[in-house]
């Protein structure tokens, strides 16, 4: 195997931190995770594997970075948990750093490997116990470190203050109905329906996700709310920093909100971490075996939409159009169908990309990577050759991305990589095809946003 | 007219308010609600473009504002809406605003008896807490949440005491958040706080805190309890007493504590929304026996049924006899009462309401978009478009129904055989 050859990052979260650890300290998280939260599961896997390499053209990492042997995703497994398991814990600072680089920046947790393994190891799961040592120890990337503190004490990735959201939802309503005719969002509608839970940006920076969003729900007739309170963000980044503990508040805060508004349903952002956070690892965390509450991706919602008309396709789009299936929604929930159909209503040519579906590439941000700030932006256009590479060879113009991390590595790699296309939300892609009725219509507004 | 027990209690219908002709009257109408005792149905109204006001039984306010939400009656009765003038917000009480302006108003609240009026305030950009129209005289960077104490006179925060650069993630892991009382933040900060109570005496709080990773405690009045756990859930007083108790978290399992010390002497795979009898020393709490098998389980012993879903928070019996909880599996609804589940299951449910001698549990429930009550599992023979919980009269033998029928709201009053 090559040695690992990696371009020197500078980044607190890894440099300082490791100042403050003891060799004691570092052994006994190691161990406390290995011995007491994972063993089982780990034995079974570090036992099985026998290091064929079967997995590694699976990965993107590896096939972005010319098929380098230290992407391979049994060598970020050998490098991590093998060597704490072989040296019992007992390793320096530095190790701990090379672990954590490996565990936060070169794994998306994507788990496309798996499906490629004889045995289905799941390396992803490995990483996780990887980041999750490194969390405890405080070494991780600084951009996901204070989003993990921004959850700890708003529940919410980005600081959000509790009248910052109450004022932007009903900024976002006034703007609204210049296009809708008195459009509401109505906050704390205890017995709705829905409850829609966006993603932190769309309270801050992309409030006009949060307005396309609550355009669908208002010419779909949905009786539907969000939380004036804590727990209306489906964010969760501790997820990605190992911190299940925070995870739990997160998710328990966000589940009970749905319980306190009495609705049928929670419908996440177009994000596929918060899908995960919220059906998966946030869930199963807490001790319930699904989501308590019937959890939706926008997908699923939009599918079920335009199926039973619902919303009304006025004008379709001509341009070539293909799609980005997210990890967290498409391999590992089986949406891509639903995801195809809406666009394939919405647009005259749809490209299929290939490998698709669940055999899709990862865009290289997922697990928090997206969120890691420009010292790492290089790590998601070099891994993302794969997958920019695959949209091109479309001859699409436009990317239907239905989550936040997708969607914005897709646009920066069109930028680096000087692809000819641009990347949609599918909340864009209604927003801009769908029928306004009739009765909802403003002077302002027209049939459908242009 | 806040007792129960001066409520009109003669069988009967009473149309209170034709909200039918609220809808044709004015383009837009929030969501309605309505007092304990049934008699007012109010909402927020919308006359224009940033013409907002409040129409409570048809009547409306003479307050014009340019924005209104969380319009609410408080247990007293009183109807209260934060509304914004002038691009200044206040708490508009019955018609009439508080004199005190801020930059943003939220978390509406009150006291138990409905007396006292809380609040979160933005102000010049600093944070804290109005208590019926007085805002801390102390501001802060930041604060989430309003606790009012169970006397009405004093509130709690959860604050972020200094202002801290965004990535400066040092800063934070010192810890800058604490729990501000009367404006009066506690002495020692903490990396986050979870759930924030007071005592029944108003005197002290509680609260979880974090102060490292896997190292979580309760601390009271700012003081931590001397032993810490990998994690904790939120910290109640037992009633009476200065006694504090706490799920915590030891060797991957939960249990209860008390005042630092595990109190249960069995684990779960869950253990939160522990809540006291009001008659006993009895604890009841939701807990999950195994991953996905979810129960109610009495001073440490779950009931023997479990549910697939969810468990909420159980509610005892105003004699602390019984015990009874929403349950939810299949993804369908309903109460489960000391270990057994009624028969018909909901597409919802509300809390279980006790009659006063605990004997009878009424509760609002919905299927297929219909409203009804339901009667110790018998579903009532009406339904309705939209409907409040049930209350007892406090004889037990009437029940008041608030409910909106064929676009009119009434208040009947119906003897329990008769639902
Ligand atoms: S990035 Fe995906 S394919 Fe690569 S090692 Fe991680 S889980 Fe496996
Ligand atoms: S994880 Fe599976 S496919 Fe990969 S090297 Fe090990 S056994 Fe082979």
């Amino acid at each position: 195997m090559a040695r690992m050859q990696r371009r020197t990052v500078a980044d607190l979260g890894f440099d300082e931190t490791i100042k403050n650890l003891s060799p004691d300290k570092i052994a006994r998280t190691i161990r406390y995770v290995l011995e007491k939260e994972a063993a089982a599961r780990l034995k079974a896997y570090v036992d099985t594997c026998i290091h064929c390499g079967l997995c590694n053209e699976a990965c993107h990492f590896y096939v972005s970075y010319d098929r380098d042997p230290s992407y391979a995703p049994v060598a970020k497994v050998r490098q991590t948990i093998w060597d704490m398991i072989e040296k019992k814990g007992k390793v320096d600072p530095e190790t701990v750093k090379t672990y954590a680089r490996i565990g936060f920046t070169e794994c998306n947790i994507c788990r496309r490997c798996s499906m490629y393994c004889p045995f289905g190891i799941d390396i992803g799961y490995m990483m996780i116990l990887v980041r999750r040592i490194c969390g405890l120890l405080k070494v991780a990337p600084s951009y996901l470190q204070d989003q993990g503190y921004s959850h700890m004490y708003t529940y919410s990735q980005s600081w959000v203050a509790q009248d910052d959201w109450v004022d932007t939802v009903q900024f976002v309503e006034e703007e609204l109905r210049m296009n809708i005719k008195n459009a509401r969002i109505p906050l704390d509608k205890e017995g709705a329906e829905i409850m829609y839970s966006p993603h932190s940006l769309e309270a801050k920076f992309k409030t006009n996700l949060l307005a396309n969003i609550a355009k669908i729900m208002n010419v779909a007739r949905v009786d539907w709310t969000m939380p004036s309170f804590d727990g209306w963000d489906s964010t969760n980044q501790s997820m990605h920093l190992g911190d299940h503990e925070t995870m739990g508040m997160v998710e328990r805060m966000h589940f009970s909100a749905g319980f306190r508004l009495k609705v049928k349903k929670i419908v996440t952002s177009e994000c596929g971490h918060s899908f995960r956070a919220a059906v998966y690892d946030g869930s199963r965390s807490l001790g319930w075996k699904e989501p308590p509450i019937t959890y939706l991706q926008p997908t699923q919602l939009f599918f079920e939409f335009v199926r039973d008309g619902r919303i009304r396709i006025a004008r379709k789009i001509e341009e070539p159009v293909t799609v980005q299936d997210p990890c967290s929604i498409v391999r590992n929930r089986g949406l891509g169908g639903m995801l195809r159909s809406v666009v394939k209503a919405a647009c005259e040519d749809f490209r299929e990309v290939d490998p698709c579906l669940e055999h899709n590439y990862c865009c290289a941000a997922g697990s928090g990577v997206i969120n890691y700030g420009p010292p790492w932006k290089f790590l998601r256009m070099e891994g993302g050759r794969a997958k920019i590479r695959q949209l091109q060879a479309t001859g699409a113009k436009i990317v239907i991305a239905p989550c936040h991390s997708c969607h914005k590595t897709i646009e920066e790699m069109i930028d680096y990589y000087k692809a000819d296309m641009h990347v949609m939300f599918i909340s864009e892609l209604l927003v801009k095809t769908m029928e306004i009725p009739e009765d909802m219509r403003t002077p302002e507004g027209k049939g459908s946003d242009q | 007219m806040n007792d129960v027990a001066d409520w009109d209690w003669a069988p009967g219908d009473k149309c209170i308010a034709d909200v039918a002709d609220w809808k044709r009257r004015f383009p837009v109408v929030h969501e309605y609600t309505v007092t304990n005792d049934g008699e007012k149905i109010a909402a927020i109204v919308e006359q224009g473009n940033k013409a907002v006001t409040v129409c409570v039984n048809g009547e409306l306010w003479p307050v014009v504002a340019e924005r209104a939400w969380s319009l609410k009656f408080s247990p007293d009765n009183r109807l209260v809406c934060p509304m914004l003038r002038e691009y200044e917000w206040s708490i508009v009480v019955d018609g009439s605003p508080w004199e005190e302006t801020y930059d943003y108003v939220w978390n509406l609240t009150f006291s138990a008896d409905g007396k006292s009026i809380a609040a979160n305030i933005k102000k010049d950009n600093e944070f804290g807490i109005c208590l019926n129209g007085r805002s801390w005289e102390t501001r802060f960077t930041e604060a989430r949440d309003v606790v009012v104490s169970p006397d009405g006179s004093r509130t709690a925060s959860m604050v972020k005491v200094r202002r801290v650069a965004t990535l400066d993630i040092f800063s934070f892991a010192e810890g800058v958040i604490t729990v501000a009382v009367d404006g009066e933040a506690w002495e020692r900060n903490f990396l986050s706080i979870w759930g924030m109570s007071f005592s029944s005496d108003s005197r002290m709080v509680a609260a979880g805190v974090n102060l490292d990773r896997l190292t979580y405690t309760v601390a009271i009045n700012g003081v931590p309890w001397e032993r810490t756990f990998s994690h904790i859930w939120e910290p109640l007083f037992k009633p009476g007493s200065y006694d504090v108790f706490a799920p915590v978290k030891i060797d991957g399992l939960w249990t209860l504590a008390m005042n630092g010390s595990p109190v249960w002497d069995n684990s779960f795979v869950q253990l939160w929304e522990h809540r006291f009898s009001p008659t006993t020393n009895e604890i009841a709490a939701v807990v999950a026996v195994q991953f996905g098998k979810w129960t109610v389980a009495r001073d440490a012993v779950p009931w023997g049924k479990t549910f697939r879903d969810a468990v909420l928070a159980p509610v005892f019996s105003p004699d602390g006899k019984r015990v009874a909880a929403i349950v939810k599996e299949d993804d369908r609804y309903t109460i489960a009462v000391d270990g057994t589940a009624w028969n018909e299951r909901f597409d919802m449910v509300w809390d279980p309401v006790f009659g006063p001698d605990g004997s009878r549990i009424a509760v609002k429930a919905e299927r297929k978009g219909a409203y009804f009550i339901a009667v110790d599992g018998r579903p009532g023979r009406e339904s309705y478009d939209y409907l409040w919980p049930p209350i007892f009269s406090p004889d037990g033998e009437k029940v008041l129904i608030r409910c909106i029928q064929g676009g009119k709201y009434y208040r009947r009053v119906r003897p329990v055989s008769d639902v």
